[in-house]
């Protein structure tokens, strides 16, 4: 048996002795550093590289969000305008497209939320009692309460009476509409498969499908599916004696035209990931549940519900992610419409980059970029803890 | 043998290289290549593409057209010429955003072409084209493709079975459109629309609104303008007049397809030519589309006329609409006030700056092809071009047209309806102020799409359309935007 070798711990890397360090040359001195950070030079190429490719965006764009940009003669001019972007976003000209018009809340509204109020506040007293209470822990999460009540306000401003939702609001009714339908039906088509079947293969692929067309062909294909004059199903519109009516022409109708193609195209995405998880799960368990008489609820519920939550988990945090940046379906499908209806976050920013507004679309972008990373990390820190962890 | 027939081989290759080597040296342009971007037709990129080969073969260049959505086009010609790209040779765009082209010295300055060009005809050219879509500061910078002016065209056999004459003012119209509305206008048993007009966001809405608010915001003539005060540059959108044109715009849109909101000016052709609309408001292109059996079923049941008028018009000292008298409406004709609106001012072909001295003329030369009269006096006359009529020889020579399919009635109505909106002393000229991109195609667009949908009232379109306008001017500085507007109305020099 071979013995590792062993340094004593006040020894360098090389070997090199204090007394044999003090006698080294000045060259010998700086070869011997030099050594003893090889790793971090060798990597730090690299690692300049992706900080570059990562952060070099993220600056120049905040840095943008804080100028006016115009081409001039010559080249292209680049004013600092301080926070007059932001300002103008929040509180001037486009508030009205970003946050929408403020109306009354409506009963339901205002009951939503109460409870979404007394539920925070549950949730901050049981820090305060438990054990894992700090100042700091409790500072972080007032922020986030403020924060997600200014969200809940918003929503139920907007979405209320004489209330027209802007561009954020519109981004999260997406988001949840889209995502809670995906995993929903993802779930139930990949517990469909894995039931005993003739034809699961065939079906596996057709589920698929959808993912692999580009999101600019589901947007033109559902506009003409949705199109009532001329599309597919206009005959059936027609027999049903709405040839005067185009459900994509109300706000409501065109905003379910476009859950309804996000779902269509990312519900293969769910159905594959926890097609996965299902197949990986303990076959034993659920074979000694049935033994033991369970239903197929309390199976589903007790035994493989638990096995995929951490699947889960990282799966609608992901597709939550990405939902936040959608774009393609509302812009091919209704152009953001009728109005700006269907104007996501994301197209509003494009919109604005279209117009050569680049330090309003900046600061669009990174308006975003904040509403992801709270609703990500609320997210991680409450639901991970209670699904993973527990 | 085996060798005799190798040399034999060689020997003919050789000779047909010689004899390609020597064809291609004689033409001019050999292994010149010409980019040119315009947007994503089938219009306009239609006749680039298809004489593209005979160019070819007439000089040696090769011609690629690029397409781009529309809503992009202004954009990507920016771009690529600020940052130095320099992707194309060629741009086919809107004569109105030459202004943030020229001055950044983005085109090539195309009059020592023109006068050195005399199959161009240039004094063929209508005046107000060669004027407002190739002129700037005196100097000619785009070669114009196409004559840009919106009409209103009507069933003639439908408004005949209902007893109604064409509409001559926009409460005509309405009443018009409602009255057909739900008829089955083309025998398949279904009913059908009273008016066709594209509503999609991001696309031609905006000039369609001005084709209505023009008659009633502009009376004393062209120089007056439609779209600021002369003296302040306060856009004259919140005011009664543009508000009622708003209403007008609106109500149409009852007598339209159930989806008229997500369609665009080639939807509402494709509906208007299948027999579908009783109305609609659109550019020149729905007359030679009309007779083309290939594409329509209401040959010779067409009739064109100048855009409806209104019979009060906006007085700028009260803000007030008073009713049309000599004073108020000095060119209106029975009472009603006309203001043919130049919508967009016609496809223009206009040359990169930074091209070598033989790429610029190649450049120019393709341009110089397109719109001689042995091309263009056709192509206007092909509905699927998105051509109109531009030059004196395309109004005087009825010919062509009739070999494109038109009856002599039917080209005299046609022809007749657009020289009446060019020669119209109150024609109403298209923004073309710097920056006017973002008054109309960003601002102007989007409040419109908000307003049709329900989002805003007339009123508060209006108001939000002026609180943006403003913005904007403040941000790029009113007195030079006033400059700049007076300038393009021919009011202090020629811009």
């Amino acid at each position: 048996m071979i013995e590792p070798t062993s340094q004593p711990q006040s020894l360098p890397l090389s070997g090199v002795s204090p007394d044999e360090y003090a006698n080294l040359s000045l060259w010998g001195r700086f070869n011997h550093w030099l050594e003893k950070r090889s790793a971090l030079v060798l990597i730090m190429p690299a690692i300049l590289l992706v900080l570059f490719l990562s952060l070099f965006p993220l600056v120049i764009s905040l840095f943008l969000s804080f100028s006016r940009f115009q081409f001039v003669s010559g080249g292209f001019s680049i004013r600092f305008v301080g926070l007059a972007n932001y300002n103008k976003l929040l509180f001037g000209s486009e508030q009205r497209r970003l946050l929408g018009d403020f109306g009354t809340a409506s009963p339901p509204g205002f009951v939503l939320g109460v409870v979404f109020l007394l539920v925070m506040i549950v949730m901050l007293v049981q820090y305060v009692r438990s054990k894992r209470f700090s100042w700091v822990g409790l500072f972080f999460r007032l922020i986030a309460i403020l924060f997600a009540m200014a969200l809940a306000v918003l929503c139920i401003v907007t979405l209320g009476e004489d209330g027209i939702p802007g561009a954020l609001v519109v981004t999260l009714i997406f988001v949840f509409a889209g995502v809670a339908l995906q995993y929903g039906i993802g779930l139930g088509l990949a517990l469909l498969v894995t039931q005993n079947i003739r034809g699961k293969r065939f079906f596996r692929i057709v589920f698929l499908l959808p993912m692999m067309i580009t999101p600019v062909g589901i947007g033109f294909l559902f506009r003409m599916l949705t199109n009532t004059i001329v599309g597919p199903f206009a005959p059936l519109w027609q027999a049903a004696g709405l040839a005067d009516f185009s459900f994509v022409e109300t706000a409501t109708g065109a905003r379910i035209a476009v859950i309804i193609a996000e779902t269509w195209q990312w519900t293969p995405f769910m159905f594959i990931i926890l097609l996965a998880a299902l197949e990986s799960t303990s076959h034993e368990i659920v074979e000694a549940a049935r033994v033991d008489g369970a239903g197929k609820w309390a199976m589903f519920r007790s035994i493989i519900l638990p096995q995929i939550a951490p699947v889960s988990f990282t799966l609608i945090l992901i597709r939550t992610i990405e939902a936040f940046k959608i774009i393609d379906l509302p812009n091919i499908l209704t152009y953001g419409g009728p109005g700006t209806a269907t104007e996501s976050v994301t197209l509003y920013a494009y919109n604005q980059w279209r117009a050569l507004d680049l330090g309003l679309s900046a600061a669009i972008a990174y308006l975003l970029l904040i509403v992801v990373t709270f609703v990500a990390m609320v997210y991680v820190r409450i639901i991970r803890r209670r699904v993973v962890v527990d | 043998m085996r060798k005799s027939f190798l040399f034999v081989s060689i020997a003919l290759v050789s000779a047909f290289l010689l004899i390609g080597a020597v064809t291609a040296q004689d033409l001019p342009y050999s292994g010149v290549t010409l980019d040119i971007v315009t947007f994503t037709g089938p219009q306009i990129a239609e006749p680039l593409q298809r004489r593209a080969p005979d160019f070819s073969a007439l000089t040696g260049a090769t011609v690629n057209v690029v397409t781009v959505p529309f809503a992009e086009l202004y954009q990507s010609i920016l771009t690529d010429q600020a940052t130095g790209t320099n992707s194309y040779e060629g741009f086919v765009f809107a004569p109105q955003w030459m202004g943030d082209f020229i001055v950044p010295g983005y085109l090539e300055d195309l009059t020592p072409f023109v006068g050195a060009d005399d199959a161009i005809q240039w004094d063929d050219i209508g005046q107000f084209f060669r004027e407002f879509s190739a002129t700037y500061n005196g100097q000619v910078y785009t070669i114009p493709l196409d004559g840009d002016f919106q009409m209103v065209y009507y069933r003639s056999d439908v408004l005949e079975a209902a007893g109604l004459e064409p509409p001559t003012t926009w409460d005509e119209y309405l009443a018009v459109a409602e009255a057909v509305h739900g008829m089955d206008m083309n025998g398949d048993g279904e009913g059908d629309y009273g008016s066709c007009i594209g509503k999609a966001r991001s696309n031609q809405a905006y000039w369609f609104i001005y084709s209505i608010a023009a008659g009633a915001l502009q009376a004393q003539g062209t120089s007056e303008g439609a779209f600021f005060d002369t003296t302040t540059f306060e856009p004259l959108v919140n005011n009664p007049a543009f508000i009622r044109a708003l209403e007008v715009y609106q109500a149409t849109t009852a007598f339209g397809p159930p989806d008229e909101l997500n369609i665009g000016v080639g939807d509402t052709r494709t509906l208007f030519t299948g027999g579908r609309c009783a109305l609609t408001l659109d550019w020149g292109d729905i007359g030679p589309l009309a007779v083309d059996p290939e594409q329509s079923i209401v040959q010779d049941l067409v009739g064109s006329i100048i855009t409806p008028g209104w019979t009060q018009v906006l007085d700028r000292s009260t803000g007030e609409l008073v009713a049309c008298d000599d004073t108020t409406c000095p060119y209106a004709i029975d009472g009603v006030n006309y203001a043919p609106f130049a919508a967009f001012g016609g496809w223009s072909g206009g040359v990169s700056a930074a091209l070598d001295d033989l790429t610029t003329q190649a450049t120019y030369d393709f341009f110089s092809y397109m719109s001689q009269p042995a091309q263009a006096n056709v192509d206007v006359t092909i509905g699927r071009t998105g051509f109109n009529p531009y030059r004196i020889s395309q109004f005087e020579n009825l010919q062509p047209w009739i070999d494109g399919g038109f009856s002599e009635a039917a080209a005299q109505d046609y022809l007749g309806a657009i020289g009446d909106s060019l020669n119209s002393p109150n024609m109403a000229l298209d923004l073309r102020v710097p920056n006017n991109q973002r008054y109309q195609q960003v601002v102007l667009d989007t409040v419109l799409a908000q307003f049709l949908a329900g989002e805003f009232t007339a009123a508060e379109a209006a108001a939000q359309i002026e609180s943006q306008w403003n913005e904007i001017t403040e941000e790029l500085g009113r007195d030079a935007q006033l400059a700049s507007y007076l300038a393009t109305l021919g009011i202090s020099g020629g811009n």
